[in-house]
Order: structure tokens, then sequence, then C-alpha cells
């Protein structure tokens, strides 16, 4: 597996959005903390990967940051800022009622997982589109919104006679670029995708990832992508955080993480995915004496990128 | 289309169906129904040889005629529209008595039920998207108010409202002693209104309880979808969520449970016609039964399998369209 | 009514993943709503068995003539002098005994055409399912009625034989639609490949995961049978002979009780029959909270045991303000 050396576009570094001593637990009895003091930061235009096995938190930590958390989970701790291109900042906590409902989708949106149900069953596609601009741009035309929402499609490599379309009469791939297209629609600045190519087969998958990117050059926004599939991540991502029982163990540049994992953690999910090198057999026959569980008790997180707010100069990742 | 098709084409077999049981069940039971029929109807006058082919053809005799012939003539009969001639209204015929009785009970239990499963649907999509709302609490109200029997209620009703408090008229359609028939004057459309409003509150406080618990467990399983989410995600007003993609998808076993209800309708709408002596076609059925009028009987269990067939199509094509996945498992 | 309105393969659907792998807590948790429900039908049908022992003749006429409760007479007595409490008593038993009678026949019906027939397969269940839906949309009490209108002197047989006809059609739907999925279970297909018996596995794959759902159609039935018979008799079209809380409002109704204000006469036969359905209905929803676990989750009393302040319960529950 080797890191692509296709150019990617020149990622920056001043922060788009700053999650800060974040946790967020599910108040029953007694209390389950999921997601625990995590820091993160995803400069603008960057594509951040998070990295985990099913249940470390990373899709409660993407809910808890865009405020879809639903009773008993709650925030307990800590706080999202975002950083418009404009020049403000917001903290998320503090959005209520309208203010809320009018940032969603326009500054960050999302990409759900398994988009087979992520779609309102018995709404055509147009339906679906369209409402997203009659909410957020109610001073559109009919006929502009109309001729968005089939470039959007387009733009999508959908084609645009498949607005008339319902849910259930288009294919895995096309839904889930119908729900890329819609996450577009309002030129957000930040795109939280989560598992969005899981149920998908891999040649889909290849083609879905393929648009992200394209799309993403296109259009300078940032990306969180929320995967268990850590290979995948070392292909498109500038930057990788594993998560593991609610908290971050390390955060490094893709490069980095795949040739220098410091943390027990990391390597042993490095290891845990089959090579399509060496001998047969091998992957079954590793053993993994050098991955004591003591080492694994060891949540320090260790970051090995340089601080965004020292000023470096960009990075050219390569 | 082919939904469409497919849908008629089931109603068809389900009618056929019927009316075959009508003309079996009357020459399967013990007992000579032809002789009960033609001995009433001489106590009305002299009895035709024409009429009594006829009471035979539809009830069946021990004749030569085959079994299937027989059916044919019944058949044929049918599709001339010859319900024959009641018993109890004599001379009327058995369609003129349907004619009478039929716009009564369409109007009282069809605007009934109508009006109780919009209540009910509306109430109970409140109740599910404020989950933990005080309109929770009519749920157990509502709970209770469901197994109570709808004849009884109907009979505690009308005690306290007609009784005790005499707010509404104990019984007919229309006041018998002012007005000799119907007539197009404002008159008596009031006072139909006012007759009816007692026979109908009874039926919309019996059955908007189960309206409004279905519809409130529907709406908690489909707040909890993913398009829910996603929704939200979007940005979208409470209202567009809350009607175009929670209630929209919530109400699709409520439609179908009202199409199955429509049969229950049709006997409670006997049950209520009993007990307020309204002049619908349940009581028709009832006055025939007590009179053996056995000619009424078959034209009127046939008008109301006809009615809650018709019905039960429209119900299935309206959920067609709005649902479109219906379409396409068809 | 208590009609079912949870979409038969959506439900069956949630069921089989509810529960973890083939075998399931087979008894419904202890919660208020089932003991008031128990406890409540279960005093009905003592007061069914026993009552009839201890109380007087309910048929024995006398002098009094209508009068409302006193001492001798508990519940007073009717137009015709008879002890209110002893015909309750004896109605109690009547409408228990054809409500279950007919809910044992209901349920072996649809048992039948919903669950053999969809496990079966191929033509034998488009031929079953055919007659479900035929059966579930011609309209029942007309039927009935019709039915029973050619034969005068009716036994409780025969009325109990043509109410379970007209409706095991509803429940049969019900069946066939958790049975079309369990049908096509992991399990079930290797069972099948192990070349076992369709009988075998119908009673060791299929029937345990169905117990829940075929508990609650009996319960259905029985409520449903009981007000068929009432309604029935009510209308004066019972069973001859047999004694009933329908029975008890014929009478009452054509005593003129309303008019003449007799509330003890036909309030208590239609509070029982109100009474033991709604304890019924309690009994099913609890059975309901297995089936679909979604609405365990959000019930008032699961709300209540989170510990959430009253700020952050507003603040998560605002998405959907």
């Amino acid at each position: 597996m080797t890191a692509t050396t296709a150019g990617r576009p020149v990622v920056g570094t001043h922060p788009v959005l700053e999650i800060e001593d974040f946790s967020v637990t599910y108040l029953v009895d007694p209390p389950v903390p999921a997601v625990q003091h995590v820091d993160l930061v995803l400069r603008r235009g960057e594509i951040l990967g998070l990295a985990g096995e099913s249940g470390c938190g990373k899709s409660t930590l993407a809910y808890g940051v865009t405020r879809l958390l639903k009773p008993p989970a709650a925030i307990t701790s800590g706080r999202a800022l975002f950083h418009s291109r404009e020049g403000y900042a917001v903290d998320l906590s503090s959005l209520h009622g309208e203010d809320l409902r009018a940032f969603r989708w326009d500054k960050v949106a999302m990409v759900f997982q398994g988009a087979m149900n992520s779609l309102n069953p018995v709404l055509t596609i147009r339906s679906q589109l369209e409402d997203v601009f009659t909410t957020h741009r109610p001073q559109m035309s009919r006929a502009e919104r109309r001729a968005r929402c089939g470039e959007l499609l387009e733009r999508v490599g959908v084609d645009a006679a498949r607005l008339g379309a319902y849910p259930h009469e288009l294919s895995g791939g096309m839904r889930q670029r119908v729900m890329i297209a819609m996450a577009l629609a309002l030129e957000p600045q930040v795109l939280v995708m989560d598992e969005p190519t899981t149920a998908l087969d891999v040649v889909v998958q290849r083609e879905i990832l393929r648009e992200i990117t394209r799309l993403r050059a296109e259009l300078g926004f940032a990306v969180v992508f929320i995967t268990h599939d850590l290979p995948l991540l070392l292909e498109i991502s500038d930057r990788i955080a594993v998560m593991r029982a609610g908290r971050i163990v390390e955060q490094a540049d893709a490069v980095t993480l795949y040739t220098d994992p410091q943390h027990p953690y990391t390597r042993r999910l490095l290891a845990s995915f089959p090579s399509l090198t060496g001998d047969r057999g091998d992957f079954v026959r590793a053993s993994d004496a050098d991955l004591a569980d003591e080492l694994l008790e060891e949540t320090v997180q260790v970051v090995a990128d340089d601080d965004p707010a020292a000023g470096t100069s960009e990075e050219e990742t390569a | 289309m082919r939904f469409v098709l497919r849908k008629a084409g089931f109603y068809v077999v389900a009618l056929w169906a019927a009316l075959t049981l009508n003309f079996l069940i009357p020459r399967l039971m013990p007992g000579n129904p032809v002789d009960i029929m033609l001995s009433k109807l001489a106590t009305k006058g002299p009895v035709t040889p024409a009429t009594r082919d006829a009471i035979e053809a539809m009830l069946g005799t021990d004749t030569d005629a085959s079994l299937w012939s027989q059916y044919v003539g019944y058949l044929q009969a049918l599709a001339h529209g010859d319900l024959g001639t009641s018993v109890a209204f004599f001379p009327a015929g058995v369609g003129q008595v349907i004619g009478q009785t039929l716009p009564w009970t369409v109007g009282l239990i069809g605007l009934s039920t109508v009006v109780s499963f919009v209540l009910g649907v509306g109430l109970g999509m409140f109740a599910g998207w404020r989950r933990g709302s005080f309109v929770d609490n009519l749920v157990p109200a509502a709970t209770m108010l469901q197994s109570v029997p709808y004849f009884w209620l109907a009979l505690l009703l009308l005690f306290l409202l007609g009784s005790v408090w005499p707010v509404f008229p104990l019984s007919h359609g229309y006041d018998v002693y002012t007005f000799a028939g119907p007539e197009p004057t404002w008159a008596f459309v009031s006072s139909v209104i006012y007759h009816g409003t007692l026979p109908a509150l009874t039926i919309v406080v019996s059955s908007v309880g189960g309206w409004m618990l279905g519809m409130r467990n529907m709406m908690v399983s489909t707040l909890a979808e993913d398009y829910l989410v996603t929704a939200e995600a979007k940005g979208l007003r409470p209202r567009r969520i809350r009607f175009a993609y929670a209630a929209r998808n919530a109400v699709l076993p409520s439609l179908s449970g009202f199409a199955i209800s429509l049969g229950f309708v049709v006997a409670g709408s006997i049950v209520t016609e009993a007990v307020f002596s309204y002049p619908g076609i349940g009581s028709a059925l009832l006055m025939a039964v007590n009179s053996n009028d056995y000619a009424l009987m078959q034209g009127v269990f046939l008008v109301i399998t006809l009615s809650v067939l018709g019905a039960n199509l429209l119900v299935d094509l309206l959920y067609g369209v709005i649902d479109p996945r219906t379409r396409a498992r068809s | 009514m208590a009609i079912t309105t949870q979409d038969p393969a959506l439900a069956a659907e949630e069921a089989v993943e509810a529960s973890s792998g083939r075998r399931r807590r087979s008894l419904p948790p202890m919660t208020l709503k089932l003991g008031v429900g128990l406890t409540v039908a279960g005093a009905i049908v003592l007061f069914g068995l026993v009552g009839p022992l201890v109380v007087g003749d309910p048929s024995a006429v006398s002098d009094i003539g209508l009068s409302p409760p006193g001492p001798g007479h508990p519940l007073g007595t009717t137009q015709t002098g008879q002890d209110v409490l002893a015909q309750l008593a004896y109605a109690t038993r009547g409408s228990l005994t054809i409500g279950f009678v007919v809910g044992a026949l209901t349920l072996a019906l649809s048992a039948f055409f919903g669950v053999v027939g969809t496990f079966v397969g191929g033509w034998v269940d488009e031929a079953f399912s055919l007659f479900s839906n035929i059966m579930l949309v011609l309209p029942g009490l007309p039927l009935v009625i019709v039915i029973s209108s050619y034969v005068p002197q009716k036994s409780v047989w025969l009325v109990a034989v043509v109410l379970a006809i007209t409706s095991w059609a509803g429940s049969a739907r019900v069946l066939r639609g958790y049975t079309l999925s369990l049908r096509n279970r992991d399990y079930v297909l290797a069972s099948r490949v192990a070349d076992e018996r369709g009988w075998r596995i119908l009673a060791v794959e299929i029937l345990p995961n169905l117990v829940p759902i075929l508990a609650s159609q009996v319960v259905f039935a029985v409520i449903f049978a009981i007000l068929g018979e009432a309604g029935l008799s009510f209308l004066g079209l019972g069973a001859s002979g047999s004694f009933t809380w329908g029975t008890m409002l014929y009478y009452a109704q054509n005593g003129l009780a309303l008019r003449l204000g007799a509330w003890w006469w036909f309030v208590p036969p239609g509070l029982l029959l109100a009474l033991f359905g709604a304890a019924l209905s309690l009994v099913n929803f609890s059975i309901d909270e297995i089936i679909n676990p979604k609405l365990r989750a959000q019930t008032r009393s699961q709300r209540k045991r989170w510990r959430m302040t009253r700020e952050q319960l507003h603040d998560a529950d605002e998405v959907t303000a």
C-alpha cells in the first residue's frame, strides 16, 4: 500500500473547525461515556480521517459536534468552534432554535452511512433536493431551483433525468451520490461523512471516493471522513486521527501514521488489514506478541504534526 | 396502471365470493326459507307464480334444477338489478327500500368515520412528535375508551345526553312528528343535523382512541428512522419535517388499518342504528331478520358488501398514491 | 377498536432482530401496566367462575319490580324483580366461556391459514393468502347476522363457530407477515439445507419465535369474540339459551332501563365488558413492547430514568421542536 503521489491541493493551516475538550455521555444509570475529552482541529480544505473500530465513539463525536444527538446522549464538556470563511467564529453549542436551523447544512453538511434509509422513501429526489433550497434560499425562483438541482446531480455524475425518481428506484451507489449532491447544495465549508461508502461494493466505492476528492479540489471544502476502514483513509486523507474508547489515541498526517505509527493501538489497527502483497497466510498467522495488552491501556494522545497556531508555512504533503 | 388493475381484480374476485356466499348460505342452512317467505308474503296478498319463481331462484328449492343452473339464474337476476320484493316493507321492492335507507347510513357513518380518522391521526401525530409531553396524558384515557364496547358507550351517552340532560333527541334521523318525509328545506336539514349529532358523537368518541394510539406509535417509530436525522441535519423547518418526512411515512399503516376497519364500520353502523333507531340500512337489515324477510336481507347484505369492497378499493388506491413503493412492488 | 396499525412485515423484522439469537425472553417483564391488566382480568374471571356458585337464582322473579340497589339486592333488581347481581355473575360466566371458545377457534384457524400456509409456500401460500384477504374484506357482522338468521334456534356452538369464521382473517394476515419474515431467516434456511422435516422446522424454529405475537393475537381474538357476541346478543341475535353480558343489555334495553333511569341494570354488564377489554388491552400493550422494542425506549417511565437535567433534555429535544 503506497500513499498516492497524485497532486494534492494546497491545504491551509487555518482551522475551520476546532473541537476542544469535547465529551459526550449517555446519561443513563450508570452513565456511559461515549466521547471523552477530544481535541481535534480540522483545517480549511483538508480531509481529516477519523478511524476506529465500531463503538469507539467516532459517529457520536460527529453527531455531538453537529448537534444531532438524541437523549439520553448529551454533551457534557467542551465546545466546537466553527471559523467561517467570512472571518467570524461561532460556538456551535451556543446556537439555538432558528439560528441553529439556519446554520445547518449551510456551513456544515453531513453525509450519512447507509443511504438506503437516509432518503425519505415517499418523496422524489427532486423534492428532497429542492427543500434544502426552499428552506435556506427562499429568494430563489422555481426555475432557478430546478436548474440548480439538475446541476447538482450532474456534478456528482447522476443523470438529471433521475430527479423525478424515488429513492427505491435508484441503486445504492446512486443514492449515495444523491446524498453527496444534497450535501453540497449550499456549498458548505465542512462536510462530515459518516461511513459513506461502507455499504457499497468496492468498485462503486472507488468511484464515490474519486468524486469526493474531485469535488473537494473544485470547491475547497474540508471533510471529516469517518470510517473503520483505515487503509481507505491512508489513500485519501491529509491527516488521520485514530479513536479508541472515546478518546483520540493518535493524530498524524497520513504518511507519518502509516510509516511511523506511535501508539500500540494504531499499530494493531494497521496490522489488522490483510495486505495484497506478501505470502499467503501471513495475515492469519501473524502474532500479537509485541502488542501486549498493557501497552494498549495507554491513552496518551500523541500529536505528530506541527501545532497550527505556531504558524509554520503551508505544507505540501506528497 | 398495473397496480390499479391488480387491485380492482382482487375486489372483483371478492365480490364474486360474496355473491356466491349469498347464493349458497340459504341453500346450506337447515329449514326451508322459501316456504317461510311465501307464507309471510301470502299474508299480505295473493302470491303470483312469477313471484314464487323469483323467490325460488333467489333462495333455492329442492327442485330438479341443478345447483349450477340455479346459480346462473341467480346471477342473471342480479345483473338485471332485480333484488325481489320486500316482505317487511311490502309492497316496496328491495331496491327501493335500500335506495331510501342507504343515504342515511352513508351520510352518518361515513362522515363520522372520516372525522374520527382525521382527528385521531392528527392527535396521534402530535402525541408522537412531542414525546413525553402533555398530549401523552391522553393516551391512557384513549386506551380505556378503546376497550369500551361501542354499543354500551352509545347507550351511556344516550342516557346522559338524551335522558339525564336532554341535550339531544333520543331517536330517529329527523323529527318524525314534524316532517312526513325528507324535504329540501333548511328546517329539515337542521333537524337531520340535530338528530345525527349524538350518534356521530358516539362513533367518533369510541374510535378516535384507536387511531390516535396507532398513529402515535408509528410516529415514535418513524422518528427514529435515518431519514429523519437527515431532515434535521438539513436544517429544515420543523413543520416540513413533521408533515412531509415523519407523518407521511407514519400514517401508512393507519391508512391500511382504515381500510380494514371499514368492515367494522359497517358492523358498527348496524348497532348504532339499533340504539338510536336511525333509519339507515342497518335498521333495514335488522327488520328483515326479525320478519324473516330473506329477500331484503340478501339485498342489504349485497349492498353492504359492495360498499365495503368499493371503499376498500378506494383506500388501497389512495395508499398507492401516497406510498410510491407499493406501486413498484406489485 | 384495537387494531394493530403496525405494518406486519416491518414489525416482524424488528421483532426478529430484537431477539438475540434464536431464543428470546419468553415472559414480558412485570410492569405496572401488565400487573394491573392481569389483576383486573383475573378478578373478572374469578367472578365468573365462583360467582354463580354463591349468588342466588338469576331467573327468580319477584314482586319488587324495578328497584335500585338496596338490602338483599346489592345491584338492584330488573323489571321483573330478578336480582341483577346474580344475573351478572351468570352473564360473566357465559360471556367468558364464549370468549375463550371463540378465541381458541380463531387462533386455530388463523394459525393454520396464516402460519402453516405461509411456511409451506408456493401455490398453497398464494391461495391461503387470497382466501384470507377475501375473508378479511367481507363485512363480518352482516355475514354473521345473515348466517345465523336462517337458523331460528341457535346453539352456542353455532354462534361460536360463526363468530370464529368471521374473525380469523385479521389475525391470519398479521401472522403471515411475521412468518414470511421468519421463513427467510438464516437459521431456518440452514435447517432446510440440513434436510430437516418441514413440520419439525415449523415446531422448533418458527413457532417459538411466534409465541409473543400469537399471544397478542389470542388476546385480541378473545376481546373481539366477547365484544362480537355481546353485540349479537344485544341485537337479539345471540344464541338462544345462553346468558351473557350482551343478553343482559338486550333485556335492559327492552325493559326500557334507559328511559326509566335504571342505571344499575345496564351499567354493570357494560362496565365489566369494558373493564375486561381494557385489562386485556393492557396485557397486549405489554406484549407489544416486547415485539417492538422501539416503543419501550420511549415510554415516559423510561425517560424518567435518564439522569438528565431539564435543561439538557430541553436542549436535546429542541431539534424536533
